[in-house]
């Protein structure tokens, strides 16, 4: 086990590598003169010279690259063009607050969208099963923002039950006040996501229901109920919860329209600041991170399915 | 049986459909039968005839889109077809139990195996711990190899046998007055398969548990059950003691599937098999005069518009048709038809071999260990020569096949030659005669044909690619080919999959022969067909031979159809040939010991009693054979003939022990024919 979680950590790390140098080369021939841009068209190409030598942008891509890397590993993440501050102090809080929504949106999003899965997958072909497939789908259809505008309008603006901001105003709110703020767009989120999630759950309970083993729990004597809760889910959630996990990235890593519409001050909302105001230090930083957090899940994904499944568990420790 | 006892179990004008695209269609027609306390009925059929629908009935678990539509189920004197879901979970798990067919499915991946015994003891009232400690007893009683280790696997950890085993003992753990076996053994290597109805029958004797018996496989039935039941199309169609049936059979269905099996010596190049004409009727046909009465070569007209009642033939023993005096003497049903030739005749048989293989070995790589699969196999096959190979599972069957048609490369130092020149080592270094020359027939039809294209494309495409025809010629000769193979030409544009398993399977044959070839390789051909299709496709098999002079190698687990076949035999155990010789040779003896333990397992349908001469123990692990000869560890000869010393240190050559007899083996061939008389 632990040789495959070391084989699986090795084969992330050369997947981070590959990912840091796209994104280094992208934002290096992304088009636009740094300099110019920073000190404006009417400054003397000496200013220019002197502006790209203190970034260090006058040096060959390869030791630029070097240095930024170098400073990554180090946890030194450089300055922001833009705000003249170092990259780790803008990313940082942002990366917190990102993270309390992800988290938010997967308590609320993960368990409904599987007990959605399983009452289909046992209702299969009824009123039920159709209602919430046919509903799920149709929700997905719909993009975040718009859910978003819609939920703002009906509970932040005509019943005004939730706030349209997603950020509390006042100074150090306190956690309740905080998931409450929360709520609006981890609901969008719902929508967008239950439909996938609860699909995925619904083939896998199909699976397990009509595997011979259901078969046999039934024909030991076991009540349905029983047979489901002990034969059926364990083996049905496989599926799912390596599906939730490829999830988690996409509500961490920064989810711009919905951060825009409830002005939520997270990732997402810095990497689109960094992109307009083409503040290549921060975004080429805040676009690896968000591909380590990716990674990282897709690695938690993976030793969790080997962790929960006895035969893959069984081959990766021979 | 009795009749002042009350029966186990009594299913009294049983009707079960399902229903299809909204139609009810009828699976079970008006089945009465009993099985009194103790005693083993067996129902025989073939596929699709509602052999399992009965079982599952008796169950009260039918599919979603089955119910029960007329008749009634009685256990224990007590009508079970109207009772709730938990009165039924109660039986299930305090009276009724059931053992399947594919018992490594049968049990949850994820869930160790203790635990799932365990849970039946706890249904039924005891403690956690008890559960467990009452679980590994159970366990014991199945005769499983170190039990407590089995407890803590996982399914996928366990053989077939050990699986099946599993899923007895759990069946047996609710102390069950009726236990409901389906295909109990079927998929099992047949040493596997005996070991495994010797411990149904020893637990019978110890329990006294009435049983139900599913099984397509006559021997079988014979050997385990007291009385019979023959279904066909759902209509119990014939009814009776064990050995009164098989002796006396007197309905034309039954009498047709007994002469349909390849048994008691048969070979092809004085027997013909038998078939039974026609196809099953379609799920759900109505019929108002007997069942079977298409496919009889009684029938009249009478049979056309009468439904026909259970007849007595002796005492208990009954059959539903107005002919059943004359069916046991009714006209045998050879289909003789002229083929028409496939390729140019070539040379007569010689004494030249047409394909000679030496010294081929393949070592895999498994989880870091090197493993032997193949070791040092050679052999040679003639022109129109039939050579079978058979060995228990893991003995290296199919990588034989696999080595000959380049799909694996062999070691260094193995050669394959065909018509006197050495073949490449793989496929893909091949050039397209020698590919067409070497073709290969899979066990399973519907993975083996494209299912997006017609019959005709499948077979037209290999004409094109492997014998250079232009587009045109090569759908002409599809169509021939079709037709020698007895493909209607009304199927020649559709689909494989409107097709029946022996109609695909005659599709995969007539590919395989698109190329011309020397040499078919028939791997498990016959396995997944209902026996009178399996009897039909034998006797193509045949035809094809002798018209185009054609050589096989046949894979067969079925020792019957092997023997039929076969001109010569190679038996293989762990990778080597252990014996090899003429098909009369190989099956009449003297024996290598391990051929002797393999065919004493197969359950003879002749009803003669053999001793089994049992292989203790298990196949061991190709990656860490045994020392001296590998059969030695389970060697049923070994023991007292005074070469233990030997054949623990030293592997046996193979010898000839006779002229054309090979044998591999330390004890003198004199010695093993004395023994084994």
């Amino acid at each position: 086990m632990l040789r495959f979680i070391a084989k699986r950590i090795g084969l992330s790390l050369v997947t981070l590598f590959i990912v840091s140098m796209i994104v280094f080369v992208m934002m290096s021939i992304m088009p636009g003169d740094l300099a110019k841009q920073t000190l404006g068209r009417d400054a003397t190409p000496e200013a220019y010279e002197i502006w790209n030598k203190e970034k260090g942008l006058d040096k060959p891509l390869v030791v630029q690259y070097c240095v930024w890397i170098g400073g990554v590993m180090t946890g030194d993440l450089g300055m922001s063009f833009q705000y003249d501050q170092p990259v780790s102090e803008i990313l940082g809080p942002a990366a917190s607050k990102s993270a309390q929504l992800a988290i938010v949106a997967l308590i609320l999003i993960a368990p409904i969208s599987i007990l959605g899965g399983v009452i289909a997958a046992m209702n299969r072909g009824k009123r039920v099963d159709r209602i919430l497939t046919v509903g799920g789908l149709s929700a997905a259809v719909i993009p975040e923002f718009v859910w978003s505008v819609v939920l703002i309008l009906v509970f932040g603006v005509a019943i005004r039950v939730f706030p349209v901001s997603a950020f509390p105003d006042e100074e150090n709110p306190n956690i309740i006040n905080r998931i409450y703020h929360l709520l609006l767009p981890s609901i969008a989120l719902l929508f967008v996501l239950f439909g996938y999630i609860s699909r995925i759950t619904r083939a896998g309970v199909i699976e397990a229901l009509d595997s011979d083993y259901m078969r046999t729990a039934v024909l030991k004597g076991l009540s349905r109920k029983t047979a489901v809760f002990r034969h059926v889910l364990r083996n049905a959630l496989l599926p799912t919860i390596a599906v939730i996990a490829t999830q988690v990235p996409y509500l961490a890593g920064g989810l711009i329209a919905i951060e825009r519409v409830f002005n939520y001050p997270g990732f997402g909302n810095i990497l689109m600041d960094a992109v307009v105001a083409r503040d290549f230090s921060l975004l080429q930083t805040a676009v690896f991170l968000v591909g380590l957090v990716i990674i990282c899940f897709q690695l938690i994904a993976d030793v969790l399915f080997a962790v929960l499944n006895p035969r893959i568990r069984q081959r990766v420790t021979e | 049986m009795s009749t002042t006892q009350t029966p186990t179990l009594e299913l009294r004008n049983l009707e079960v459909a399902y229903t299809v695209r909204g139609i009810d269609r009828q699976v079970l027609r008006d089945v009465s039968l009993s099985i009194a306390p103790g005693e083993a009925y067996g129902l025989v059929g073939e596929s699709g005839c509602g052999k399992s629908t009965a079982a599952f009935a008796a169950m009260r678990y039918l599919p979603r889109n089955g119910k029960i539509t007329g008749g009634s189920i009685i256990f224990e004197g007590k009508d079970i077809v109207d009772i709730g879901e938990t009165d039924v979970a109660q039986l299930r798990c305090s009276a009724i139990s059931m053992v399947y067919q594919n018992p490594a499915t049968a049990l949850n991946p994820t869930i160790r195996i203790g635990k799932q015994i365990a849970e039946v003891f706890e249904l039924n009232g005891a403690s956690k711990s008890d559960a467990m400690k009452l679980a590994q007893e159970s366990l014991v009683k199945v005769q499983i190899a170190d039990p407590e280790r089995v407890m803590r696997r996982y399914a996928h950890q366990l053989s077939g046998g050990m699986a099946q085993r599993v899923v007895i003992a759990m069946a047996l753990a609710s102390n069950p007055r009726l236990l409901v076996m389906d295909e109990p053994t079927t998929g099992l290597d047949a040493t596997v398969e005996a070991e495994v109805l010797d411990l149904v029958r020893e637990l019978r004797r110890d329990t006294g548990t009435a049983v139900l018996f599913i099984s397509h496989n006559l021997g079988v039935i014979r050997n385990m059950c007291d009385r019979v039941g023959v279904l066909y199309a759902g209509a119990l169609v014939e009814q009776g003691a064990t050995t009164e049936i098989f002796k006396n059979p007197s309905h034309p269905y039954t009498v047709g599937l007994l002469r349909c099996i390849p048994r008691g010596g048969l070979h092809k190049s004085t027997d013909r098999l038998d078939t039974i004409p026609g196809t099953p009727p379609a799920l759900g046909t109505k019929y108002e005069g007997c069942v079977f009465a298409s496919r009889c070569s009684l029938a009249d007209d009478k049979c056309q518009t009468e439904l026909p009642q259970m007849v007595q033939i002796n005492g208990e023993h009954v059959a539903r048709c107005f002919h059943s005096d004359k069916a046991s003497s009714m006209p045998r049903s050879i289909e003789q038809i002229e083929y028409a030739s496939q390729a140019d005749v070539r040379s007569v048989h010689n004494d030249d071999a047409l394909l000679s293989i030496s010294h081929l070995s393949k070592i895999f790589t498994q989880d870091g260990h090197k493993v032997r699969v193949i070791n040092d196999v050679s052999f040679n096959l003639g022109f129109g020569e039939t050579l079978g190979l058979v060995g228990e599972s893991g003995s290296g069957k199919t990588t034989i096949a696999k080595l000959l048609l380049g799909l694996v490369s062999p070691e260094e130092g193995g050669v394959v030659t065909l018509d006197g020149k050495g073949l490449a080592q793989t496929l893909n270094r091949r050039d397209v005669s020698d590919v067409g020359a070497m073709q290969i027939v899979f066990q399973n039809p519907d993975q083996a044909l494209n299912r997006r294209h017609s019959v005709t494309r499948i077979i037209s495409r290999a004409v094109e690619r492997l014998r250079g025809f232009s587009v045109d010629d090569s759908v002409v000769r599809a169509h021939e080919l079709l037709t020698g193979m007895r493909v209607d030409a009304s199927l020649h544009s559709v689909r494989p999959v409107q097709l029946s398993g022996g109609l695909k399977q005659r599709v995969a044959i007539a590919r395989a022969f698109a190329g011309a070839p020397q040499i078919v390789v028939c791997d498990e051909p016959t396995s997944a067909l209902d026996v009178s299709v399996q009897a039909a496709i034998l006797n193509l098999l045949v035809d094809l031979q002798k018209k185009d002079n054609t050589s096989f190698i046949f894979i067969s687990h079925d020792l019957g159809v092997v023997r039929y076949i076969s001109d010569r035999i190679a038996v293989l155990y762990l990778g080597r040939v252990v014996e090899f010789g003429t098909s009369q040779r190989v099956f009449n003896g003297p024996f290598h010991p391990y051929t002797e333990a393999l065919l004493s397992s197969v359950p003879n349908i002749d009803g003669s009693i053999r001793k089994r001469i049992p292989l203790t123990g298990v196949v061991p692990s190709p990656s860490n054979p045994p020392s001296g000869c590998v059969l030695n560890p389970r060697c049923p000869r070994k023991a007292g003939s005074g070469y233990e010393t030997l054949c623990e240190t030293e592997e046996p050559n193979l010898t000839e022990v006779e002229p054309g007899h090979f044998m591999r083996c330390h004890i003198p061939v004199a010695n093993l024919k004395q023994l084994q008389n």
